[in-house]
């Protein structure tokens, strides 16, 4: 029988059996890892930007290393791949996609939207990156460039938007209920909830 | 030691080895043969073409490389770009 034609329930049971037979992996250990991933959700994510956007010092350890800057707020990290932060600045946007497969931060930012896995996103983000944004409704200040940013390999990639004006007083659980999924992928930026 | 430092010009190896049998590729179609600029190398990692079939892996340097977009797709902005994690044994200096 073609593993692929497999039934896919029977599968992970007869994996799950596999590997627990071996002593490669306890039952525990599955459970706790189906709940840390069934945990995570855009709000981490959102909670690590808004840090980064009230504290200098945290905006510098994200960037420099986004896994470290995600543990600092509690995030479990243990066995995810290493995550890195993409910058949106005056000068450029940026863009996340995996053309080879859905790779995505599912650590900080939870299972993907259907539509990143989808063959048209993964197609065109890399093709016609402006047409996407103009789909999204995104609009860039001029002579902002696009970098798309494509997960091939190792890497975890999530983008750090740039705070809105506006929002200069807020406290950080005020920005993070801004930040939404969107923002984190580059899809969309971040904007203020109308009044 | 990485070969490549970050500002080297590298080309992409223009090979196709899934038309010699069953392979697992991390490097896209749309960068095989094409230009770039060595951004960073964040370490070696195990090849995923031996990790697919349960060989054992030799670590490869790994490097984030960026593409010049319009050139890559023969349209877009000017100024948009591509930036692609690729294993070292897919690049070659240009």
């Amino acid at each position: 029988m073609n593993i692929l034609e497999a039934d896919g329930e029977k599968l992970l049971a007869a994996v799950r059996e596999l590997l627990t037979a071996k002593g490669l992996v306890s039952n525990v250990e599955i459970r706790d890892r189906i709940a840390v991933t069934d945990a995570a959700n855009p709000g981490q994510g959102a909670r690590m930007v808004a840090k980064a956007w009230a504290d200098p010092v945290y905006r510098t350890l994200m960037l420099a290393d986004g896994t470290k800057a995600a543990e600092e707020l509690g995030i479990p990290m243990r066995g995810a791949p290493p995550l890195g932060v993409l910058e949106n600045t005056a000068e450029v946007h940026n863009l996340v996609v995996c053309t080879l497969c859905s790779c995505y931060p599912r650590a900080v930012l939870g299972y993907p939207p259907f539509w990143y896995k989808s063959a048209a996103y993964r197609a065109r983000a890399v093709r016609d990156p402006r047409g996407l944004l103009a789909e999204w409704g995104t609009m860039l200040p001029d002579g902002v460039k696009i970098r798309v940013v494509d997960s091939t390999a190792d890497y975890r990639w999530m983008v750090l938007p740039r705070r809105p004006a506006g929002t200069e007083a807020w406290r950080e659980d005020q920005l993070a209920a801004i930040v939404r999924e969107g923002d984190m992928i580059g899809v969309t930026i971040p904007s203020l909830p109308a009044r | 030691m990485p070969a490549f430092a970050p500002g080297a010009h590298v080309r992409v190896r223009d090979d196709w080895p899934e038309t010699r049998g069953r392979v697992h590729i991390r490097t896209p179609h749309y960068v095989r043969g094409m230009r770039g600029t060595v951004v960073r190398c964040f370490g070696a990692f195990p090849n995923p073409e031996d990790l697919a079939f349960a060989r054992p892996a030799t670590r490869r340097p790994l490097y984030h490389v960026a593409f010049d977009q319009p050139a890559v797709w023969q349209e877009g902005k000017a100024g948009d770009e591509l930036l692609v994690e690729i294993y070292e044994h897919w690049l070659e200096p240009a």
